[in-house]
C-alpha cells in the first residue's frame, strides 16, 4: 500500500510574546493509504498540533508534510485552503456545525466551493446523509439533534467532498458511550467499505481499538511502540 | 443554500438585535434626510432665482426704501426689458404665530406677474385683480392652508403701515414648478400708497426694492453697475445684484444655524456608525469559532471578510432604504406644518444620494475592524474560542 501521508522531521514551535514554546520535536511519521491511525498521548503532548499540521490548518516551523504527493508545508494560505477543501474532511470533538443551518445545509457547505450544480449538490448531500443514517433528519437544525446525530452530520460534512483524508479530533470526546460506539462503527465503515484513510486523536483507549494502528506522543515526540 | 442565504440566516440569529439595529439606522437616515432637507429648503430662494432678474435695493440696507420715480429711469437703461417693484408690508393676520405668518407684499399689479412668470394666474383672475384696487392674489398653498377662496376678505392689522387693511381675494396663483413659493399675498402698491398719504405720508411714493428683468443674463454685472451709477450721487444710492446673489445674502444671515444643522446631520451618521460597528463586532466575536470552521472546510479569509461585510451592508442598506422611504412622507408632513417658513420643502436628489452613500459607507466602515481581525486570526486560535 502506498504512503498517503509522510511527515518528515517536523518541528513546531509556538511563539507567545517573547517566549518560544516547542510543541513538536523532529517528528517523522508515515501513514499508508487506507489506514486508520489513532494518535494518543497525555494532554499537551502535541497530538492535536500534529493533527492540525497534517490537515493543513497550521504550518510547521520546519520539516515537510507530504500528503498525496503535495508538500503542504510549502503552500501559501490560499493554496492551503483550496487543498483542504479537496483533500481533507474534519470531524471535531464538539461537532462545530453552523447552528443557523439545517443538517442538509451544513453538509452542503463544503460543496459550495465546488463547481457542482444545485441538483448535483443535493444528490451528494442526500447520499452521504443516507450513509450516516440521517436522511430523515436533513431539515432539522443542530439544536433539534442529539449529540450523536450532530456528530454524524459532521461526519457527513467531512466526507461529502470525497476527501483523500479524514481527520478526527476527539470525535467521540463529547458523546455518551452508546453514541460514541455508533460513531466509531461509522468511522470503521468509512475506512473498510469506502477505503478512507483516517487519522484520529483520542484519549479513549476503547476508541483507539477501532484503529489499525496507535501511535503515542509524549512531550512532542513520537514514542516508538 | 448559498452565501447570501448564510448571511441572512446569521443576521437573524439574534432577530431582535438585528431588527433594532436596522431600525436605528433607519431613524438615523431619516433624521439625516430631514435635516438636510431643512438645510436645502433654507436655500430654496437661491435655487429658484431667475438668471434674467436683478434686484435693486437701497445701498445702505434693504430696509430703507427707494423712490418710485427710479422705475422709469431704470427701465431706460440698455438691456433692461421690464421693471417692477415691491414693498414688504408685514402686518398681522389674526396673531403673530407661525401658523398665521405669510409674506404680504405690495406690488405693481400691472407688471409683477409679467416679471415673475413662474407664478401663473388665470387670465380672468388677473384681470379682476388689476381692476379692483383693494384686491389681492394669493398663492395656492396659502389658500389651502387657510381655506381662502375667491371673494374672501383677508383682514390684516398693519404695523409698518398702520391701520386695518382688508384685501379681497381676486386670484390664486400656482407655481410653474415645485421651486416656486406659493405662500405669498400680493396686493396693489397703489392702494398702499394711496392710504399712506393719509396715515403715513412719510412713506408715500417709495418702494422697498426693484425687480429688474434683463434681456441677456450675461449682462447682469454691467447692467447692475449701470443702475447703481445712475444714483451714485443721490441720497438714496442703490445696490443692484442678481436675484440669486440677493437671495444668497438672506441665507447667509442664517449661516451659523445652517452650518449647525449640517454638523448635527453628520454627527448623527457618526453615532449610527458606532452603533452598527458595535453590533457587528459583537456578532463577529460570537462567531470566531464558526469562521475558523469555515476556513478549515476550505473557505478563505476573503470569504469570512465577505460574510462580515455582507451582514453589515445588509443592515446598513436595509436601514438606509427604510429611512429614506420614511424621509419623504415625514418631510412632506413637516413642510406642511410650516408652509410659510419653508414655502418649498422637498427632499432633493442630492439628499437621497448622500443618504444612500452614507448608509453604504457606514456598512463598510463598521465591518472593517471585525473583518480584518477575523481574517488575521489563525485557524487554530479561532477553533479554541468558545462561541
Amino acid at each position: 500500500m502506498s504512503t498517503l501521508v509522510e511527515v518528515q522531521n517536523v518541528t513546531k514551535v509556538y511563539r507567545r510574546d517573547t517566549m518560544e514554546i516547542p510543541v513538536l520535536q523532529n517528528i517523522s511519521l508515515a501513514v499508508p493509504e487506507g489506514e486508520f491511525l489513532a494518535l494518543m498521548g497525555p494532554s499537551g503532548s502535541g497530538k492535536t498540533t500534529l493533527l492540525n499540521l497534517i490537515s493543513g490548518i497550521d504550518q510547521p516551523t520546519s520539516g515537510s508534510i507530504i500528503v498525496a504527493g503535495t508538500d503542504i508545508a510549502k503552500l501559501n494560505e490560499t493554496a492551503l485552503a483550496k487543498w483542504r477543501s479537496n483533500h481533507v474532511g474534519f470531524v471535531f470533538q464538539f461537532y462545530n456545525l453552523m447552528p443557523v443551518m439545517t443538517a442538509f445545509e451544513n453538509v452542503e457547505l463544503p460543496l459550495l466551493l465546488t463547481n457542482l450544480s444545485k441538483k448535483e449538490r443535493k444528490e451528494r448531500v442526500e447520499a452521504v446523509l443516507r450513509v450516516v443514517g440521517l436522511e430523515d433528519r436533513m431539515d432539522h437544525y443542530p439544536k433539534q439533534l442529539s449529540g450523536g446525530q450532530q456528530q454524524r452530520v459532521a461526519i457527513a460534512r467531512a466526507i461529502v467532498t470525497d476527501p483523500t483524508l479524514i481527520i478526527g479530533d476527539e470525535p467521540t470526546g463529547d458523546l455518551d458511550r452508546k453514541s460514541a460506539e455508533e460513531i466509531l462503527i461509522l468511522l470503521g465503515r468509512l475506512n473498510k467499505e469506502f477505503k478512507k484513510t483516517i487519522i484520529m486523536v483520542t484519549h479513549d483507549p476503547h476508541a483507539a481499538e477501532s484503529a489499525h494502528k496507535v501511535q503515542h506522543l509524549d512531550k512532542g515526540e513520537l514514542r516508538q511502540d | 443554500m448559498n452565501v447570501l442565504k448564510l448571511i441572512y440566516k446569521n443576521l437573524f440569529r439574534h432577530s431582535l438585535r438585528s431588527v433594532l439595529t436596522i431600525l436605528g439606522v433607519a431613524v438615523a437616515v431619516l433624521a439625516f434626510g430631514l435635516l438636510r432637507t431643512v438645510v436645502t429648503a433654507w436655500s430654496y430662494g437661491v435655487e429658484a432665482s431667475s438668471a434674467d432678474r436683478l434686484v435693486t435695493r437701497h445701498a445702505v440696507s434693504f430696509i430703507f426704501p427707494l423712490p418710485v420715480a427710479y422705475r422709469d429711469q431704470i427701465a431706460g437703461i440698455p438691456g433692461v426689458t421690464r421693471v417692477t417693484y415691491a414693498n414688504w408690508f408685514q402686518g398681522i393676520y389674526k396673531d403673530q404665530s407661525f401658523e398665521n405668518f405669510f409674506p404680504r407684499l405690495a406690488v405693481d399689479a400691472e407688471t409683477i406677474f409679467e416679471v415673475y412668470k413662474e407664478y401663473e394666474v388665470p387670465a380672468d383672475q388677473l384681470a379682476a385683480f388689476k381692476k379692483q384696487r383693494n384686491s389681492c392674489v394669493i398663492g395656492r398653498k396659502l389658500a389651502e392652508q387657510h381655506g381662502f377662496k375667491i371673494g374672501d376678505v383677508i383682514p390684516i392689522t398693519g404695523d409698518i403701515f398702520p391701520g386695518r387693511w382688508e384685501f379681497t381675494v381676486a386670484g390664486v396663483y400656482a407655481g410653474k414648478d415645485k421651486t416656486a413659493d406659493e405662500t405669498q399675498l400680493f396686493f396693489h402698491w397703489d392702494y398702499l400708497n394711496e392710504r399712506s398719504r393719509e396715515t403715513a405720508p412719510w412713506v408715500t411714493d417709495q418702494v422697498g426694492w426693484y425687480i429688474v428683468q434683463i434681456g441677456q443674463p450675461n449682462e447682469a454685472a454691467n447692467i447692475s453697475a449701470a443702475i447703481d451709477a445712475l444714483y451714485a450721487n443721490s441720497a438714496a444710492k442703490t445696490k443692484s445684484e442678481t436675484e440669486k446673489a440677493f437671495q444668497q445674502s438672506f441665507v447667509s444671515l442664517s449661516g451659523a444655524i445652517i452650518t449647525s444643522l449640517e454638523v448635527i446631520s453628520y454627527v448623527i451618521i457618526g453615532i449610527i456608525l458606532m452603533v452598527l460597528a458595535n453590533t457587528i463586532i459583537m456578532s463577529a466575536r460570537e462567531r470566531i469559532r464558526e469562521y475558523a470552521v469555515l476556513r478549515t472546510l476550505g473557505f478563505t479569509a476573503f470569504h469570512v471578510i465577505g460574510l462580515i461585510i455582507g451582514e453589515s451592508l445588509f443592515i446598513s442598506m436595509s436601514g438606509g432604504a427604510l429611512g429614506l422611504a420614511l424621509t419623504f412622507p415625514v418631510s412632506s408632513w413637516f413642510g406642511a406644518q410650516f408652509p410659510t417658513i419653508f414655502p418649498v420643502f422637498a427632499v432633493q436628489p442630492s439628499t437621497v444620494v448622500l443618504a444612500a452613500l452614507f448608509a453604504l459607507a457606514v456598512g463598510l466602515i463598521a465591518a472593517s475592524f471585525p473583518a480584518a481581525r477575523s481574517a488575521r486570526m489563525r485557524i487554530v486560535d479561532g477553533l479554541r474560542q468558545i462561541g
